[in-house]
């Protein structure tokens, strides 16, 4: 089947080429590899997933932010755990001293060799998120997996035990909402309030914030799209949604994404669609360069419309 | 101009101010007003739309109001009982017009 094509395309709907403005977050990707296979994906990780970043380029990592003040270190996959070198790495960007956020499935800390990482995690004052994508136990199975949300619960519980998204705590815990199905997320401050609500009665759990994300037309979840005939009626929402003031304070803006294989990109999305950063910026960790990054011109497709519709969506949620 | 209802008409209801744009924004701001977050809130609100539309029969509310729903994290329970809430409304308003019928029956009726 073509693809239909999206009109008017992100880059004829811009006034202007986007711009990175600094970088405030270094966000790595440890690599594909995941105990679940969620069906919205779009890193389409897995548990046979081979791609991990080596223990060179995490090295490099290090390096680039022993040099430079970056503040806020990303870490996400796959789910960060299975990565075996996962451990050291944590320590090491402990060490540096920065505020860390750590990108979690949740339900891998249940399971042996990795619950670990519980007491890791609240040692180092690591941010932890947390994907889980509905208070509806239906719901969320469907989208990552048979008994997702039970396990779920009970990871949250655990952390919630050691002080996690406990008022006056300062142990931070954020939870991701994604849609299960072909439809946009309704806004961060009411699914909040009802998330709030739910997990406190149903299940006597906290966190701190919730973040909404829209599904990038990328991965498993553009495969699903297709699949039920839903793509072109998705991105048409998107497009239709479209809101110019999102373009001041997309994650690209502020952020750099480094993959498993040390390459450079604008964001964990255009990883996944092997868009390395362009315009004269170095593609490669080995090259970082903070003055062409910082400045660099965005690389844009026609999926930046998941990042710009409506009230928009990064890493933390809403943006505008 | 083939067909009365069309699913991408729904994009139009945003110009639906045209002719009229003094009263298409004054319609704007009060369903805006009305939707938001209040003392019921957004989701609450969305589930009463929801069951006004397929009472109305309005395919383009539906659309919108099950999106909303859904976008809302509203359950499919939740959805097609706000919907039953809808029905018998329905039902029980056409019953009570009986009264109007038992009445004129009883009168005419020797
Ligand atoms: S969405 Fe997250 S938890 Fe699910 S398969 Fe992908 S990386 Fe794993
Ligand atoms: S997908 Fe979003 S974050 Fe990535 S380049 Fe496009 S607008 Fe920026």
């Amino acid at each position: 089947m073509d693809e239909p094509r999206i009109h008017p395309s992100f880059e004829q709907k811009m006034a202007a080429p986007l711009k990175a403005e600094g970088i405030d977050t270094f966000q790595i990707n440890l690599g594909y590899r995941c105990n679940l296979e969620c069906r919205h994906c779009h890193v389409e990780a897995g548990p046979n997933r081979r791609e991990l970043l080596s223990r060179a380029v995490m090295e490099m990592c290090l390096q680039v932010l022993q040099c430079h003040p970056i503040p806020t270190i990303d870490i996400t996959g796959g789910t960060p755990e299975m990565h075996p070198d996962f451990p050291w790495f944590l320590e090491e960007c402990a060490a540096l001293d920065r505020r860390i956020l750590v990108r979690t499935n949740g339900v891998i800390l249940l399971e042996g060799p990795y619950t670990p990482f519980l007491n890791l995690y609240a040692k180092h004052r690591v941010e932890v998120v947390v994907s889980f994508p509905h208070v509806d136990m239906k719901m969320t199975n469907r989208q990552r997996g048979e008994g997702v949300y039970s396990r779920l619960i009970e990871a949250v519980r655990m952390l919630n035990a050691r002080g996690y998204g406990q008022p006056g705590s300062g142990l931070i815990l954020n939870l991701v909402h994604n849609p299960s199905g072909a439809y946009l997320p309704g806004l961060q401050n009411s699914l909040e309030n009802h998330y709030r609500q739910a997990l406190k009665e149903k299940h006597g759990i906290v966190f701190n914030q919730l973040f909404c994300i829209t599904n990038m037309p990328i991965g498993r979840y553009l495969t699903f799209l297709k699949k039920t005939e839903n793509y072109e009626e998705y991105m048409t929402a998107l497009v239709n949604a479209f809101n110019p003031a999102t373009l001041e304070s997309v994650m690209c803006k502020y952020s750099l994404s480094v993959g498993w294989d040390g390459k450079l990109y604008d964001c964990d999305f255009n990883q996944m669609l092997g868009m390395t950063v362009n315009h004269g910026a170095p593609e490669h960790i080995e090259m970082f360069d903070l003055n062409s990054l910082a400045n660099r011109r965005i690389v844009t497709g026609n999926h930046c419309y998941g990042c710009t519709a409506g009230a928009g969506s990064s890493c933390r949620g809403e943006i505008a | 101009m083939a067909d009365y209802y069309e699913q991408k008409d729904l994009a139009d209801f945003a110009h639906i101010g045209e002719y009229a744009p003094e009263l298409g924004k004054k319609y704007f701001d009060y369903y805006g007003e009305a939707l938001k977050d209040g003392a019921l809130s957004a989701r609450e609100k969305a589930l009463i739309a929801l069951a006004v539309a397929t009472t109305q029969h309005c395919p383009y509310c539906i659309d919108a109001y099950t999106n909303q729903c859904l976008s809302l994290g509203v359950s499919q329970e939740e959805m097609m009982e706000a919907v039953h809430v809808g029905s018998a409304m329905v039902a029980g308003i056409v019953l009570a017009h009986s009264t109007q019928m038992r009445k004129i029956i009883k009168k005419k009726e020797m």
